[in-house]
């Protein structure tokens, strides 16, 4: 398992459809994934999820990932989330 | 670590706020009230001033027999820096000396026209339900005869999906994917949405639906006791699954067992129905009556027969 604390650098933070983005794209792996803001713990599949959280550009997030490709799927979310686009 | 400000009291108890403006953006993290009597008579060994003061009409009378010298030194031993905020019952009178010593501290001091056993038990209940332990869980909950349904699996398991045909047979759904849950009391879950997704249910290939809008008033519930757990999961077959449903497995959500059934998943296999009878075979278990246990009765008084009928 590992764990890291990221900052959302997302322009517009988790709006809807960079939400959608973010999801499909954790659930190219097969580990378990959970975001973590403000002792509000989600799953990263979950679109339903990550929007309730409301995350927005700035926001201070612990990125949790456990599973065969934790470390691929830790650098791919934590690039999507570091991207100031 | 859940809190609650000062000022939601007031708000939600219609206090009137007599003085220690400053001070009502103090923390409440204990749901116990405090009705310091014996800290009026002067014995402080074991104050909680991290609770909310009660003053009544006892505590209240018995502090004018006091000269006012050692009513100030009460009153302010009475405001720590982490008492939350003192309560004054039954519109009665705010002690001249507590009034200085609130203005000295910061400590809030606010006034209810209640009495002071009534207002003591409503407070209570409300900082208990505020203060729960809580916890988020990946999953749907639905309101299904009236047992409230855990179902939870990975995602793309076909869990919203489900919930949706749940609800379009006239079951109502409380959360899609995110469930908040409260422990509110020793052995009671209580499961909500959380308020930005509420009434929302997100299916694959349409996107997100609003169930209210779609299905009406009575296809949504704002919270529901969580009776049952079900888990679904892609058939696997090496794995056993229960066949007979004799015994109940349980697992456990903040400090609550609550029992759980393993569903495999298979196309074919409609899962609507399935968590529908299993909702219903929970109630009728609750009401005694088991149909595995009864049939395995049954079966062993066959059994029986058949070998005392071979001798």
């Amino acid at each position: 398992m590992i764990e890291k604390k990221v900052k959302v650098q997302l322009k517009t933070g988790l709006q809807a459809r960079p939400a959608a983005l973010f999801v499909q794209e954790a659930n190219r792996f097969t580990s378990d994934v959970f975001i973590e803001k403000d002792g509000k713990k989600v799953n990263c599949k979950s679109i339903m999820g990550i929007m309730s959280l409301a995350i927005g550009s700035g926001a201070e997030i612990t990125l949790i990932v456990k599973g065969a490709d934790e470390e691929e799927a830790m650098n791919a979310l934590e690039a999507f989330i570091s991207e100031n686009h | 670590m859940v809190k609650v400000l000062m000022e939601e009291l007031i708000d939600k108890f219609q206090l009137e706020l007599v003085s220690g403006e400053e001070g009502v953006h103090r923390n409440i993290l204990v749901s116990d009230i405090s009705r310091p009597g014996l800290e009026m008579a002067g014995y402080f060994n074991f104050y909680p001033s991290d609770r909310v003061q009660l003053l009544g009409q006892t505590e209240l009378s018995f502090i004018t027999k006091l000269d006012s010298e050692t009513r100030l030194d009460r009153m302010l031993q009475l405001c720590t820096d982490e008492t939350p905020g003192i309560i004054i019952s039954r519109g009665l009178e705010v002690p001249k000396e507590l009034l200085i010593a609130s203005n000295q501290t910061g400590v809030p001091v606010m006034r209810s026209k209640l009495t002071t056993t009534r207002l003591s038990s409503r407070l209570t209940n409300y900082l208990e339900s505020r203060l729960a332990p809580t916890t988020a869980v990946h999953g749907v909950l639905v309101d299904i005869y009236g047992i409230g349904v855990l179902i939870t699996g990975n995602s793309g398991v076909g869990k919203s999906e489900t919930a949706l045909e749940l609800v379009k047979r006239g079951h109502r759904l409380v959360a899609d994917d995110s469930v908040e849950i409260r422990q509110e009391e020793e052995e009671r879950l209580v499961g909500s949405a959380p308020e930005l997704i509420k009434h929302l249910l997100e299916i694959r290939g349409l996107g997100i639906i609003n169930v209210m809008t779609l299905f009406g008033a009575g296809a949504i519930r704002a919270q529901k006791e969580i009776d049952l757990i079900i888990h679904l999961e892609i058939w696997n077959s090496k794995k056993m699954y229960d066949r007979l449903g004799m015994d109940e497995e349980t697992t456990k959500i903040i400090d609550v067992d609550i029992p759980i059934l393993t569903v495999p998943v298979r196309p074919g296999r409609n899962l609507a129905v399935i968590i529908e009878v299993a909702a219903m075979n929970f109630r009728l278990k609750r009401m005694g009556v088991n149909a595995a246990q009864q049939f395995s009765e049954r079966l062993n008084d066959a059994i029986r027969l058949g070998d005392e009928e071979g001798y």
